[in-house]
């Protein structure tokens, strides 16, 4: 008993600390650098230590020390208690949705790489993942503050209408494989069809990837559906009146949402950890595995990125609109063509 | 089976006030909307303009007419060379001097990267708030090559101080015309892209397509001018009908709009800055070698080897410093066709070397005047596109 708890603990400590919130980090030096690159700028490059600069890798250090000296301003009228738990209730529910992300494959019979081996599976972290729109709109609501509200209204409103269209579109991944377990997802995906062509969700639901993509960018709120915190029109949606540490919980808890979405888009649509003809049990396979595990989250993270600087932002109405007009039908035209074939193939 | 209705409890709905501004992200120049909301739908708006007042018109009656070019640089501080020049056509008119054809062509190349870089500005904001960072960063480093440009021929970026009564302080660098090239190349490619990034972006066509709109006869009884008035299909130029300086030696063409929303607005814009390009290409050609300033030392500063030798030169210099030039009594109005519209010079003359009374006419006032009409039932998202398309500058409008 002592030892599982143990082995929970020390997976949680890689997992979080090491992975989540440095992976986190960098992600911010990772888009400002992206995005200076894209806009024919040089970047952050200031923060050194002791001159060394480093391509400007300090700066998230130099960020989360400044957070952590700034005032913790509350306004006056906000509900305190809401406003206090608010952030933490975004920031908790992403990290905790990684406990159903295998990193790598099982070591010795043994899930060394993945925290919760429940029969949950992912349905865990649909349902975990989905508690973080709570944060926002209480902190929107707790505020006192008209575009915050306004905010908190977009973010419930659009993560509602995109929920359905992201479940939509895995329902047809779950089918394909016959179940909801990432191992077994990645599992039946490392088969081969025709002998050449590995069986990755992208291969085998191409349109679900395109309508997963979409919804898993409007879920984690960045352009083109960054209606919650349209910087032009609501000053900065619900996150408006944080400041300091609580501000950088929000900043944080977006990046872990990016990582979160790619990492189940890295399970679910280009098998995991799995490397086309690469099996066994020797330790640097098992370390390319997690390589290529992190490569597949890294890339879907640079398409978010990519998206995130190119395309303008959306309307409200539109956004709505398009989650229910487009994203929900095809998602279950999908659903019904995966059935159909399915039913004749097998 | 029943059909009556469960009773409703009595809800009462209040419309949500919203002040958007002063400082606000998307109010730049300042100015204060209040908004009447019902849900996100506007059904009221108030705007509340003077928060940039500096008593520009005030503050010229008490200098002389050459103190007023660096005042009227701040009006619209997007386009400031078209402000000096401007204000030295409508001196000039009431003197009834002409000033040198060398000089009415720089006046005119001036103008034409004033408003490169005015319309330049404008797509930039519309794009940075809706959300195109990138194309406002592109947008803007483009602009910063013409600000290089009045930096190498007035040594300001943007306070020019560049225009005199008669003429202009210096004539252009030898280098001018090679470096605007390389300007315009840069202009040209990013046209070209943005075209690509914004134009034909599904995204950005359905912000601005029939938002905003504003019909062809409701902006003439506003008072449009300029870009605005054209996106609503009239094809109104202050350069084409009722040409100034050289405008009526160059050829060009005016881009109008069919629909007048936010998207013919920017289209005219993207349009205009290929003619402005146009126009100074032709002046170049034409632009004749020659002095820049008027040659009577009454309205023009004689040049310093003539105010350090010899006495006429000198006296010349302290009248034209201490006292001003002298205008004659009288009163005139002078437009051009500045950045967003219509800017126009009232001046009223004493005969002294101060303005009697000067006023300016800014086309985004009467532009700012229309924004309920044109935001009315449109959403909060909307007044974004509608704001930044009607490009209004807090220096101009508040003066």
């Amino acid at each position: 008993m002592l030892e599982l708890i143990l082995i929970a603990l020390a997976k949680c400590v890689f997992l979080f600390l090491a992975f989540l919130l440095g992976g986190a980090a960098i992600l911010s030096w990772v888009e400002r650098k992206m995005s200076a690159v894209i806009q024919d700028r040089i970047g952050p490059n200031r923060a050194n230590v002791l001159g060394l600069t480093v391509f400007g890798l300090f700066h998230p250090i130099a960020d989360g020390i400044k957070m952590l000296f700034k005032e913790d301003f509350v306004p006056a009228r906000a509900d305190k208690v809401l406003f206090f738990f608010a952030p933490m209730l975004s920031f908790v529910p992403p990290l905790l949705a990684f406990m159903a992300i295998p990193f790598g494959p099982p070591i010795a019979g043994r899930e060394w790489l993945l925290v919760s081996d429940s029969q949950m599976g992912l349905l865990f972290l649909l349902a975990v993942a989905s508690i973080g729109i709570y944060g926002h709109t209480l902190a929107g609501w707790s505020s006192d503050n008209k575009f915050s509200l306004m905010g908190a209204l977009r973010t419930s409103s659009q993560l509602f209408s995109y929920e359905v269209g992201l479940t939509l579109s895995l329902l047809g991944v779950f089918m394909v494989y016959g179940t909801i377990l990432p191992q077994s997802i990645i599992a039946a995906q490392s088969e081969l069809m025709w002998g050449w062509l590995p069986r990755w969700g992208i291969v085998t639901q191409p349109l679900a990837f395109i309508l997963f993509m979409l919804s898993s960018i409007a879920e984690t709120k960045r352009a083109p559906f960054d209606l919650p915190e349209a910087d032009s029109e609501l000053v900065a949606g619900y996150s408006t009146e944080y400041s300091s540490m609580r501000f950088a919980m929000f900043f944080l808890s977006e990046f872990v949402g990016i990582l979160l979405v790619s990492a189940f888009g890295a399970v679910l649509f280009f098998g995991g950890w799995h490397v086309p003809g690469l099996s066994g049990d020797a330790w640097w396979i098992v370390a390319l595995q997690v390589g290529a595990f992190l490569a597949k989250t890294g890339a879907l993270v640079y398409l978010q990125m990519l998206v995130r600087w190119t395309v303008p932002r959306m309307r409200f109405d539109q956004v709505i609109g398009f989650g229910w007009k487009y994203l929900i039908p095809f998602g279950l035209l999908n659903l019904l063509v995966t059935a159909v074939v399915l039913a004749v193939w097998r | 089976m029943s059909h009556e209705r469960l009773p409703m409890p009595d809800l009462t709905c209040r419309e949500m006030l919203l002040q958007m501004g002063p400082s606000h992200p998307a109010m730049h120049g300042t100015v204060k909307l209040d908004l009447r909301l019902d849900g996100e739908t506007i059904v009221g708006v108030d705007t509340t303009i003077g928060f940039l007042h500096r008593g520009f018109e005030k503050m010229c009656e008490n200098s002389t007419w050459n103190q007023c070019f660096p005042y009227a640089d701040r009006l619209n501080y997007v386009s400031p060379a078209i402000n000096g020049v401007g204000l030295a056509l409508a001196i000039e008119k009431l003197c009834g001097i002409e000033v040198p054809e060398r000089t009415r062509y720089i006046r005119v190349i001036l103008s034409e990267i004033a408003r490169i870089q005015d319309h330049l500005t404008a797509i930039a904001a519309a794009a940075l708030e809706l959300g195109g960072f990138t194309a406002m960063l592109w947008a803007v480093e483009a602009r910063d090559h013409y600000y290089y440009l009045f930096e190498d021929v007035t040594g300001a970026r943007v306070t020019l101080s560049y225009c005199r009564v008669g003429g202009v302080r210096n004539d252009l660098t030898p280098d001018f015309r090679e470096k605007f090239n390389r300007a315009a190349a840069i202009t040209e490619r990013l046209l070209v892209d943005i075209d690509k990034l914004l134009t034909r972006n599904r995204i950005f066509v359905d912000r601005m397509r029939h938002i905003g709109v504003m019909p062809a006869a409701q902006a003439i009884d506003w008072g449009f001018s300029g870009p605005c008035l054209r996106a609503s299909g009239v094809p109104y130029d202050v350069r084409k009908d009722d040409p100034y300086l050289v405008y009526d030696r160059v050829d060009f063409d005016v881009p109008v709009g069919d629909n007048g929303d936010n998207f013919d607005r920017y289209l005219v814009r993207m349009e205009e800055i290929r003619q402005s390009l146009r126009i100074i290409r032709q002046c170049f050609d034409q632009m004749p070698e020659g002095p820049v300033n008027h040659p009577d030392w009454h309205v023009t500063h004689p040049p310093k080897s003539e105010v350090y030798g010899t006495i006429e030169g000198m006296i010349a210099q302290f009248e034209l410093v201490f006292r001003g030039p002298l205008v004659p009594a009288g009163e005139v109005f002078q437009s051009v066709e500045g950045g967003n519209g219509e800017l126009g010079f009232y001046i009223v003359s004493d005969g002294s070397g101060r303005p009697y009374r000067l006023h300016v006419r800014p086309p985004c006032f009467a532009i700012m005047q229309s924004l309920e009409t044109m935001l009315m039932g449109t959403m909060v998202a909307d007044i974004i596109p509608t704001f930044d398309s009607i490009n209004m500058i807090g220096g101009e409008i508040d003066r």
